[in-house]
């Protein structure tokens, strides 16, 4: 199940699609019968464990639930990165950044016939605190208090400023529950959403009904199957012969070719949050010296390298930010590729000819792309040792949880993680207090000082080597031709079906 | 008889007892800490080793060991470590559309094997017996998977005859049923088939040498009257052996071809649980595939004494 381990890391994220509102908004125009009881089908990879995010990790149930079950007060713009109404009509923010006051949508009602009210909201948020047992519940402790000012108006009070929890609160953690509609969260979700939960078919699919008695734009579809596939192969054969509709998530760049030719389907290339990160192990010595790390850099052809192991699709980026976070900046340019360079950069950190240890997890970008990164960090003059890792459990366990590696490959497709992954404590073990004091600056500051304390983090971290992002992974999807409303871009971690349409 | 019988239930039991053993202890050794798997990477110490408790993983190998085997003797396959359901029910479940996957692969192996692996036989100097053995021997080299991929290729994509993968219970739609299940039980079912072929060739050649068969065909029955009255019952003494054997090897091709098939048995709940680190799923479904493997033999070796009266006195 794939599976249960999140950590920005994720089970292949690549496997981990999925959006918001992008292009097609207002694709679903009319009212409940916009599509009769048409049908639609889904295929993804990963079949969650549980449909309870509450307690179990992993991106699979709130890429089902999230935004279709259950909804959040503010959301994630897919095109624009921005922070968007969604239960809560609008907010505002007091000037010492400490609390903010929502204003809620008054006629949302939860799948149980319960109306949402502020106090719905204060219990969400406090559950967070309670009862949730993921690793996720901590971003959360910022908050100091929540009460229910009327029904529909909500104050939120953090211990300190925070622009992070505003974003997080458009994450999981951000669900809004009832609070009688909870006993049950792992077989019987009840939210406010465009869907309801219909059926669960273990092992197989997840059924969503329209939910007649929606707040707002009632989705096109009556009915929407999610259906788990393990294998890229079985998942391209269930499109062509029809037993799905749109290939939510595609496992192999290399086997587009089948879709791009022919007339019968769709294929949409967006992006995702997903980094993939050729990490490096900070604390050894090998890597204490920055010309080491630059050296890396610039021995790797980054276009050369996403040619050749994940069939050109992709996009360069150079530091750890998606181009649809707002202080996106294109730094490839920081450690162009330069084998020349590179040599004589090894040579004088003394790295020329020792062997370093690159630790592949068992994911499919990781170990095409290793064998491309061993080859060109050994013209360098490098030896790289692979190793293959069962992802998760023993990556997890080698790599993540003991730091026992020089190097690693793995895609990063937590949203705004750049502070979450290169941090002392975490595998990366990057020690750099003047990037935790920008990070700092940039949660506290108001809009402008964070979009410019994050590029000057970003670059920081960019201009350090303290990693090297060989690629974002592409959002790629296949379709039916008249399949209208999916997102291009996979930046939430929902897969919003409330704009499909035929 | 009695005798053998009381001797072949006390082999059944002790393998049964040492293979729980088996299974328990590579289950231990098993890389990977299920509650962080559980819980994810950035759960705290606390939390992880809090979840190691719920499981019940801080207590010793041994007494985690017999609290699971006291618990299967009771018929309680305990708790899912990812998902907080019950494993039996999922296990029964998910058996059943195993089990229709490999009785379907065997008939047709059986169906193919018996005339085939005849025919081959009883022809083996003549050409007819000479292709069929070649094209035997090309479908023993084929693996499971492969033949279902291939299938998938032309029946479903090419043709649009038949689904290329999914699963619909016979009692919600039994003409999907049907349609979903041909593929994945003739990529099963013509592999073994290929293989049992060998085996009921070799099985009759040896009647075909037999006194009893040249005294039947100097009666005046022809070769194929001769086999039919006299000898096929005694070829399938060892051709039922094997059947027995082989039904291990269905077993593992299902898992394979569940997989290429999309279809949510025994075996795709086995891979997500190795995958997921759901220790105790994975040492239940094992358990019951060796159970199912030690009873099938079980009762092979009892029907061996049935089928030939000599055993049945020695």
């Amino acid at each position: 199940m794939k599976v249960s381990v999140r950590v920005g890391v994720v089970a292949a994220a690549v496997v981990f699609a999925l959006t918001a509102c992008s292009a097609g908004s207002g694709a679903s125009s009319g009212g409940s019968s916009a599509g009769g009881d048409q049908k639609l089908s889904i295929g993804l990879v990963a079949e969650p464990a549980s449909l309870d995010f509450t307690t179990t990790d992993g991106a699979a149930i709130p890429q089902a639930l999230l935004g279709n079950v259950y909804e959040t007060l503010v959301k994630q713009d897919a095109d624009s990165g921005k922070i968007v109404p969604s239960l809560a009509k609008s907010w505002t923010v007091s000037p010492d950044r400490k609390t903010y006051t929502f204003d809620l949508v008054a006629d949302a009602k939860f799948t149980n016939d319960r109306p949402f009210t502020a106090n719905d909201a204060v219990f969400s948020i406090n559950r967070v605190k309670t009862a949730w047992t993921t690793s996720l519940k901590s971003a959360m402790d910022v908050v100091a208090t929540a009460k229910a000012v009327s029904p529909t108006q909500l104050q939120v009070t953090l211990a300190k400023p925070s622009n992070d929890w505003l974003f997080r609160m458009t994450t999981r953690i951000g669900a809004m529950f009832s609070e009688t509609g909870v006993s049950a969260l792992a077989t019987t979700p009840v939210g406010t959403g465009p869907f309801k939960f219909e059926k669960w078919n273990r092992g197989d699919s997840i059924v969503l009904d329209r939910n007649d008695g929606y707040w707002g734009t009632k989705p096109f579809f009556q009915q929407i199957t999610l259906k788990y596939f393990k294998d890229a192969t079985a998942l391209n054969n269930a499109l062509l012969t029809s037993t799905i509709n749109v290939i939510g998530t595609v496992q192999a760049p290399e086997a587009l070719s089948q879709f791009t030719n022919n007339a019968k389907y769709q294929v949409i290339e967006g992006t995702t949050n997903g980094e993939v990160l050729l990490s490096f192990n900070n604390e050894r010595p090998v890597f204490k010296d920055i010309r080491t790390r630059q050296a890396i850099r610039m021995a790797i052809d980054h276009k050369a390298l996403l040619d050749t192991c994940w069939a050109g699709r992709g996009k360069l980026i150079g530091s750890m930010v998606p181009p649809t976070d707002p202080w996106y900046e294109d730094l490839t340019g920081v450690a162009p590729y330069d084998l020349t360079k590179a040599k004589s950069l090894l040579q004088a950190s003394g790295a020329a000819g020792k062997t370093l240890r690159l630790r592949l997890p068992t994911l499919p970008y990781a170990t095409s792309c290793g064998q491309v990164v061993k080859s060109m960090l050994e013209q360098a003059g490098l030896k790289v040792q692979i190793d293959q890792l069962e992802f998760p459990a023993a990556w997890l366990t080698t790599v993540f949880k003991n730091a026992d590696y020089d190097m690693s490959i793995i895609a990063h497709v937590e949203p705004r993680d750049l502070g979450a992954v290169f941090n002392a404590k975490y595998y990366t073990r990057y020690d750099d207090p003047t990037l935790q004091a920008d990070l700092a600056a940039a949660d506290a500051g108001d809009e402008a000082a964070q979009i410019a304390d994050m590029k000057k983090a970003a670059r920081r971290l960019s201009e350090q080597a303290a990693g090297d992002w060989l690629f974002l992974l592409p959002n790629l999807m296949v379709a039916d031709k008249d399949v209208k409303g999916l997102p291009q871009n996979a930046i939430t971690e929902n897969f919003d079906l409330s704009k499909l349409a035929r | 008889m009695i005798v053998r019988l009381i001797e072949r239930a006390g082999v059944f039991l002790v393998s049964l007892a040492i293979s729980s053993v088996l299974v328990f202890a590579f289950m231990a050794v098993l890389p990977g800490d299920p509650a962080r798997v559980a819980l994810g990477v950035n759960a705290s110490d606390e939390a992880v080793a809090e979840l190691r408790r719920q499981f019940g993983l801080d207590r010793s190998l041994p007494v985690q060991y017999f609290d699971w085997l006291g618990g299967l003797l009771h018929g309680d396959l305990g708790t899912s470590y990812v998902s907080k359901a019950a494993i039996g029910p999922q296990v029964f479940d998910r058996l059943q559309v195993t089990l229709w996957l490999v009785v379907a692969g065997m008939i047709i192996a059986l169906v193919v094997a018996a005339p085939a692996g005849t025919i081959m036989a009883a022809r083996h100097r003549k050409v007819s017996g000479l292709a069929l053995s070649a094209l035997s021997q090309v479908g023993v080299a084929v693996p499971a998977f492969l033949a279902g991929i291939l299938l998938i290729v032309v029946f479903a994509v090419k043709l649009g005859w038949l689904p290329a993968n999914g699963w619909t219970p016979p009692a919600q739609d039994p003409g999907m049923f049907l349609k979903q299940l041909v593929l994945p039980a003739l990529s099963l079912g013509l592999v073994q088939g290929a293989v049992l072929t060998r085996y009921v060739r070799s099985a009759v050649l040896d009647v075909l040498r037999e006194d009893y068969l040249r005294t039947a065909r100097a009666k005046g029955l022809r070769p194929f009257q001769a086999l039919w009255r006299h000898g096929l019952r005694n070829a399938a003494v060892p051709v039922v052996t094997v059947l027995g054997l082989q039904l291990a090897t269905l077993l593992i091709g299902a898992v394979v071809v569940e997989r290429v098939f999309v279809i949510p048995g025994l075996g795709s709940l086995l891979l997500d649980g190795v995958s997921n680190r759901d220790l105790l799923l994975v040492q239940d479904v094992v358990m019951v595939l060796v159970l199912a493997v030690l009873l099938v033999n079980f009762v092979v070796d009892v029907l061996y004494a049935a089928l030939d009266p000599r055993l049945r006195t020695s």
